[in-house]
């Protein structure tokens, strides 16, 4: 692939972040999706323990899932990074599409963990008060909205993909 | 005191190969050393943390205390299952055989490493299957409880830790040869399942624990198999996207000289 590399060059970047596009996206995705989970189990489970270990609630579909997300965050968070360290590398680091990536994979994470692992398959709650709705609102809306920036970050940097455009790349 | 004396002699048993191993490798490493370029000094540090470890868990306070507490079992769990055979695996054991035994030996013990049955035992989903499997056998079923009954089990069940543990470690990070070699995304996607899997059974123990462990004790070995296991998978992780991201670097700048 025809990858620029002049030290300093920002046009041999934008021709770069054009080509690798769709890993700047996955990888601001997957370290969203880490991220998330990561302040979900050090600030929800451990600092303020709102979070329960074990809810006696708990479907086995739920169990499962908790496990396969809890071990593939952990994965997301470093894969995701080293991807990010192979965009630099190869000067290729789109900064506005990883972005758009993470509040995906950070708002799609934090929406499934409310709706369908907190609500359906009930491995634990937010909380274990009597007015939970009102975190669960909290909760899920700050999703919504992330998703949204998310997205639009995405459209946005879809369709300045041709190189050479004379285009601001800082949004 | 016959009790006592059979007891003895299966922590005995157990450390055997462990220090063998040990004396092994360290006369490998000197005797390597004198002949090729010095054997890496962290390898050798390796081996003998993962050796210590693995001997701690099997003879001494840990090893008695564990007989009686599931907290003290669990870590030794964590300890002769995963940390040691990790630390083991990256002391390159292979590679320092295949350099310090003569040709023809060295061959041999190739060959041997290229077989049908060590490609099966090697291989990700077999490792993850022995593995994850051994340990759903020994906390779902009676045999938690009559391993510590009988000392043949004992014995069987601890070595079984040791080797599913060394033997996914092997199937997960490359360090030495390997016959046969997976993608990295084939690794990832078995090594997110396994550690899925450990998660689930430790909430599993969590809900039920194992007959004849007191409630109280099977919530906090379980949190510790939850925690203990993500932080050994870590490194697990780190090291297979540090040797994807080595093997994907660019080439360009060599194409272009």
């Amino acid at each position: 692939m025809a990858i620029k590399n002049g030290d300093g060059n920002k046009n041999a970047n934008f021709t770069n972040r054009s080509i690798y596009s769709k890993r700047n996206l996955w990888s601001g995705f997957l370290f969203g999706i880490g991220l998330a989970a990561f302040i979900d189990e050090t600030i929800f489970h451990q600092l303020l323990r709102w979070h329960h270990f074990y809810d006696k609630s708990t479907t086995d579909i739920g169990l499962i899932s908790d496990g396969l997300f809890h071990a593939f965050s952990w994965f997301a968070t470093i894969g995701g990074l080293f991807i990010l360290a192979d965009l630099r590398r190869r000067n290729a680091f789109w900064m506005t599409r990883w972005w758009g990536g993470l509040l995906l994979g950070a708002g799609g994470f934090q929406l499934y963990d409310g709706i369908i692992q907190h609500k359906i398959m009930r491995i634990h709650q937010i909380r274990y008060v009597e007015n939970v709705i009102v975190y669960d609102l909290i909760w899920n809306l700050l999703a919504v909205l992330m998703l949204i920036i998310g997205i639009s970050l995405i459209i946005r940097t879809s369709r300045r993909k041709q190189p050479g455009k004379a285009v601001s790349h800082e949004q | 005191m016959i009790h006592f004396t059979a007891w003895t002699v299966s922590q005995l048993l157990l450390t055997l190969p462990f220090i063998l191993a040990f004396i092994m490798y360290i006369t490998a490493a000197v005797l390597s050393s004198r002949r090729y370029k010095p054997w890496p000094l962290y390898r050798t540090i390796c081996w003998t943390f993962g050796v210590l470890f693995a001997v701690i868990t099997v003879v001494g306070p840990l090893a008695n205390l564990a007989h009686t507490n599931f907290i003290a079992h669990m870590l030794g769990h964590l300890l002769l299952g995963m940390l040691a055979p990790l630390l083991m695996v990256l002391a390159a054991p292979m590679t320092l055989a295949m350099r310090t035994l003569d040709i023809s030996l060295a061959r041999r013990l190739s060959r041997i490493l290229r077989t049908r049955l060590s490609r099966l035992l090697t291989h990700p989903i077999v490792a993850s299957f022995l593995n994850l499997g051994g340990l759903w056998l020994l906390y779902t079923t009676d045999l938690y409880t009559l391993m510590h009954e009988n000392i043949l089990l004992h014995l069987i069940v601890h070595l079984h830790i040791f080797v599913a543990g060394y033997l996914f470690t092997v199937s997960m990070v490359y360090i030495d040869p390997i016959a046969h070699r997976m993608s990295f995304l084939y690794r990832s996607i078995v090594l997110i399942v396994f550690l899925a899997g450990h998660g689930v059974l430790a909430k599993f123990i969590y809900a039920h624990p194992p007959t004849g462990v007191p409630l109280e004790q099977a919530k906090v070995g379980s949190i510790l198999m939850y925690y203990g296991g993500d932080i050994i998978d870590i490194v697990l992780i780190f090291i297979l996207c540090l040797h994807w991201f080595k093997a994907t670097r660019p080439r360009i700048e060599l194409t272009m000289r």
